[in-house]
Formats: structure tokens, C-alpha cells, sequence
């Protein structure tokens, strides 16, 4: 019971933090066709810069602070300075930012060295919560949190607000949405410094739980493409019950089955692709 | 004309490199002979049918391990090691290739991926057999019951140099041959092939095996050329890196690819030697080509000089 519990909230919360980096992913995706394999940069490069930024504040939130921001400016720089000059090909922008994925994990080996590192978490959530003779951490409650009020932000951005109304007409049809007025370049530039940023926050408040280490970029980019792949690119619905499937899967897998983690994650994955090519939620 | 005097004046300058190379620079163009395979591997889909793939380094690495584990663990013989791993090769892509196909433009890129990364964690967890993270050391150079021995570095270069032009040559015939221009249909409108009556669907299935195949080949090689096998020969470096030396060498051109791979090759031996952030530089090498020469080396040389290029 405890296990089982225990394993589920772990599963949740991790759940949760995929979820951040597939939603930037596949909003980036829907948007602008950019298959961004830097976004586990941004998830450790977030992490790193909080971890040092807390060594000289001491406050969790300005080292979040600063780490998102740092993330957002690379983001920024590569949407509006590179990525915009590419023809909309997924290659070529796959490459290009692959060529990201190993400059920002080669400087950060650099900077930060090859060792494991935790961020520490804030101070209030060292209390546990205890509900009868279970005791959960939490930390991975506040997490939870943090994933679901995003989703609930991002769902209703999305579908109550002028802004969400603009974001769905040029994911539809960009040409379209440009020729009614909306400003579609501002519009890209946006969601991919807020993409970069639901990275950062990922790596932030998931550093204390999972730590940050050289390979860690990768590793998560792969579970969040396979949250988009589960779920559908392009879909907020499929980023979030997809995070919330993998992130179980993982858990239990990793938990239950140490030797094969990878097939629970990945048979599942090429099941589902063989019933749906496009995903649970996709489009088409 | 000028194209085929190019290439037989560059096979003897290969053929006689021994000749002129010390012992280091002769092993550093072996090592560029066997990537520019798996590049030119990588150009039958990338290059000619259109089909990107982040996961090619799966059967350069299963080829790798097969002929590894055989030398190593059951028995060194050339014939039987390096035939089982092309059968490795063809199974792995033959199989991916069923889930993969189903997909294009970015859930290929990220299938690709995905399934190459299935064999890394296998790879690197099943540790009695592999050795898991450390790799699989101690793998001999072939023994093909020849009168002569591949154990020095001339007679392995010449091996290599062999099944390099073999491979090219028959390279060559295919994507002249009625299959290799309906890749190019393919690549440019699969659309109009369906429409023209082709089943596209089995000439990707094709070409993506036989570049699985052929990806299988170099690292049947790189195996016995570097005496160790470890999870990186099956990881997103090693595939993004065969995409980087097609690209950067031209895609769909017959040399290209085969250019580009010398070419990052040489480059990792010579920054290696000076600093410790080679994949910085690669990284930046990346962008670069990305953003300047999206027609890589063989179209600059195409713009250059005009004509046909190869």
C-alpha cells in the first residue's frame, strides 16, 4: 500500500514535470514546426543557473528568477537570431538545434563540472504531509501543483482568452492568421521564449527531487518526446495526460522492473503508434 | 568525364596512401573511410528518398555489438562475425523500419530517436553481456582464414579501402537503377508516385533496410578498427553526427556524404588534440552548416563549377 502510493505520487509528480517540457515542445511544434531538441538544454540550464544563483542569494525564487530568465534570452536569441532564417524544414531546425543540445551541455560540463548535483529545496517544504499511516514529501505535492496550475493557466489562456484565440488561428493556419492582422512574428518569438521558460521551470523545480548532472538534458528530452509522441504533437491535452502515463510508466518501471526500464516506457510508446500514428489527442 | 577521371585518380591516390602515410595518418584514414560508409549509408534515405532518421546509429551500433560479442565471447572468424552482423543490421531495420515509416517530417525524426535509444538502454543495462557502460573490450582484428593477416594497420586499410569502393561502386548502379530514381520520385513528390502507380510504401521499406544494412557494414568495421565496442556507437550523437556529415558533405549526391564524414572526422582528431570542448566545436559546426551551407560541399562545388556533380 505504501509502495503502491508512494510509487504514484513519485510517478504524478515526475508526470508533472514532463508535462512542462511537452507542453513548450509541442506548442513550439504546433506554432512554428520546430522540432526543438534543445529544450532538455533549456530544462538544465535552468537548473545549473538557479543552482548558482541560489549560492549567492539564498532564495529559491530569485534563483528561479534567474534561471528562467537566462533560459528565456537563449531562446529568445535563437528564435529571432537563427531559427528564423532556416526554411520551415524539420532538419535543417532539428540540427541546428542539436548543435544547442551539445554546445550547452559541453559549457555547462565545463562550468559546472561532471558531478551530480542537487538544488536544495525551500525551506517550507521540509515538513511531510501525513495522511494516516502514509507520509508524502511535500515538496512533490507542491510540484503536482505547479504542473496542474499550469495546465489549468495554459488551458484557459488557450481557450477563453483573445491571445489563446490568436495562438489557435495561426497554429490552424498561419498565413491566414497573419493576413487578419494577427501578429504572427511576435506571436512565434512569444511562445517559444514561454516554451523555453516551462523548460527552465521544469529543470528548477525539478532539480531538487531528480538533480541536475551532464546527460540529464538528453534524458529528459527523450521522455518528453515520448510524452509528445504518446500524446500528440501539437495537443496541451496530450502533453498533459501523456506526461502523467510516462511519468507512471517510468516510475513503476524503473521501480518494478529495474533491468528493462526503458520497454515500459517504450512498448507502450510503439503500441500506441501502431494503433494511432498521430498520437492519443493528435490532429490527424 | 571529368567526374570519373576525379574518382579514379582519387581511388589510386587511395590505394597508394600506404605507401606515403605514417602508421597514424594511415589508421586516421581508415577510420575516415569507415564513417564516410556509414554517411553514405544514412544518404540512400536521407538523400535520395527524402526520409530523415535521428536513430541510424542503431544499426551501425547492432553490427558493431553483434561482431563484438561474437569475436570476443564465442568465436573470431570473419566470415561468420561479419555476416551475422549485417543479418543483425537488416533485422534491426527491417523491424524498425515497419514502425517508423508509418510516420514523417518530425515523428520520424523523433520515432528514429526513440527506437535507437530502446537498443542504447539495452546496451548500457544489460551489463553481464555488454559490460553495460563500459563497453566490450579486447575485440581482435578479423581473422578470415586468408593466407595473410588484417591485424596490421596496412592490410585493415586495404580491406576497408575494398568493401569502400565495392559499396560505392554498387552504390553507384543503385540510385541509377530504376529503384534509386523512384526514391528521387518519392523525395520530390510521393504524391504523384502513388498516383503514377509505384507502391511507395515498399520502396522506403527498401531503402530503408539497405541503408540499415549498409550503416551495419561500417560498424562491423569501426568494431574490428577500434577493438571496442560501447553504448555511444548506438546513441544520438552518433546519428546526429551521420546527419551532420551528409548534410554538410551534400545530400543526395553519390560523394558527398562520403566527403562530409571524412571531413568531421578529421576535424574531431585535429580539435581533439587541442582542446577538451570538441563538442562545443561541433556543436558550432552544427549551426554553421545549418545556416550557411544547407547545400553542403558538394553544392558549393556544383555552384563553383557548374555541371553534374557526383
Amino acid at each position: 500500500m505504501t509502495f503502491w502510493a508512494i510509487q504514484t505520487l513519485n510517478g504524478v509528480s515526475f508526470g508533472m514535470l514532463l508535462f512542462l517540457l511537452a507542453a513548450g515542445l509541442s506548442l513550439i511544434f504546433g506554432l512554428m514546426r520546430i522540432l526543438n531538441l534543445a529544450h532538455g538544454s533549456y530544462y538544465v540550464l535552468g537548473a545549473y543557473v538557479a543552482l548558482s544563483a541560489i549560492g549567492v542569494t539564498g532564495s529559491f525564487a530569485a534563483a528561479a528568477a534567474a534561471g528562467i530568465a537566462t533560459v528565456v534570452a537563449l531562446g529568445v536569441v535563437m528564435e529571432r537570431g537563427l531559427l528564423r532564417r532556416l526554411p520551415r524544414d524539420e532538419l535543417p531546425q532539428a540540427l541546428l538545434t542539436f548543435g544547442f543540445l551539445l554546445i550547452v551541455g559541453d559549457l555547462s560540463l565545463a562550468i559546472w563540472g561532471g558531478t551530480p548535483q542537487t538544488l536544495p529545496k525551500p525551506a517550507i517544504f521540509d515538513a511531510s504531509l501525513r495522511v494516516g499511516p502514509l507520509v508524502f514529501p511535500s515538496y512533490r505535492l507542491f510540484v503536482i501543483a505547479v504542473g496542474v496550475v499550469v495546465g489549468v493557466a495554459l488551458w484557459l489562456l488557450q481557450e477563453r482568452t483573445r491571445l489563446g484565440a490568436m495562438l489557435r488561428a495561426a497554429i490552424d493556419d498561419a498565413e491566414i492568421a497573419r493576413a487578419t492582422g494577427i501578429n504572427v512574428s511576435a506571436l512565434s518569438t512569444g511562445v517559444f521564449a514561454f516554451g523555453a521558460a516551462l523548460a527552465a521551470l521544469g529543470g528548477i523545480i525539478g532539480g531538487p527531487l531528480l538533480g541536475v548532472y551532464p546527460g540529464a538534458d538528453f534524458e529528459i528530452l527523450l521522455l518528453a518526446f515520448v510524452v509528445v509522441i504518446v500524446g500528440g504533437l501539437g495537443s496541451l491535452k496530450g502533453a498533459f495526460f501523456g506526461g502523467l502515463l510516462v511519468g507512471l510508466l517510468d516510475n513503476f518501471g524503473k521501480a518494478l522492473f529495474p533491468q528493462f526500464a526503458l520497454f515500459t516506457i517504450f512498448a507502450p510508446m510503439a503500441i500506441i503508434l501502431a494503433v494511432r500514428p498521430s498520437g492519443l489527442f493528435g490532429a490527424r | 568525364m571529368r567526374a570519373g577521371v576525379a574518382i579514379a585518380v582519387g581511388v589510386v591516390l587511395l590505394a597508394l596512401s600506404p605507401l606515403a602515410l605514417s602508421s597514424y595518418q594511415l589508421g586516421l584514414l581508415t577510420k575516415m573511410l569507415i564513417f564516410a560508409l556509414f554517411a553514405m549509408s544514412l544518404n540512400l534515405i536521407l538523400g535520395y528518398a527524402g526520409l530523415p532518421s535521428l536513430g541510424h546509429a542503431a544499426y551501425f551500433g547492432v553490427g558493431a555489438y553483434t561482431v563484438g560479442l561474437l569475436a570476443v565471447k564465442v568465436r573470431d572468424n570473419f566470415w561468420l562475425d561479419f555476416g551475422a552482423g549485417l543479418v543483425a543490421a537488416a533485422v534491426t531495420s527491417a523491424l524498425f523500419g515497419l514502425l517508423a515509416l508509418r510516420a514523417r517530417g518530425a515523428y520520424l525524426l523523433m520515432i528514429t530517436l526513440a527506437l535507437a535509444q530502446v537498443l542504447w538502454g539495452i546496451a548500457f543495462g544489460w551489463r553481464w553481456l555488454t559490460g553495460g557502460d563500459d563497453g566490450l573490450p579486447g575485440v581482435p582484428r578479423p581473422a578470415a582464414g586468408l593466407p595473410w593477416s588484417f591485424a596490421g594497420g596496412p592490410a585493415f586499410y586495404y580491406l576497408v579501402l575494398i568493401v569502400f569502393v565495392v559499396l560505392t561502386a554498387a552504390f553507384w548502379v543503385l540510385v541509377r537503377s530504376p529503384f534509386g530514381q523512384a526514391l528521387v520520385g518519392i523525395r520530390e513528390s510521393e504524391r504523384r508516385m502513388e498516383v503514377l502507380g509505384y507502391d511507395t510504401w515498399r520502396y522506403k521499406y527498401v531503402a530503408f533496410v539497405l541503408a540499415g544494412v549498409m550503416a551495419g557494414v561500417s560498424g562491423n568495421l569501426f568494431v574490428y578498427y577500434n577493438g571496442f565496442v560501447s553504448p555511444a556507437y548506438l546513441s544520438i550523437v552518433f546519428s546526429a553526427m551521420a546527419l551532420i556529415m551528409v548534410i554538410l558533405g551534400g545530400a543526395g549526391t553519390l560523394l558527398g556524404p562520403a566527403v562530409g564524414g571524412a571531413v568531421i572526422v578529421l576535424l574531431e582528431n585535429v580539435i581533439s588534440t587541442h582542446t577538451e570542448r570538441w563538442l562545443t566545436v561541433l556543436g558550432v559546426i552544427y549551426v554553421v552548416v545549418t545556416l550557411f551551407a544547407p547545400a553542403g560541399i558538394m553544392g558549393f562545388v556544383r555552384e563553383r563549377w557548374g555541371g553534374r556533380t557526383v
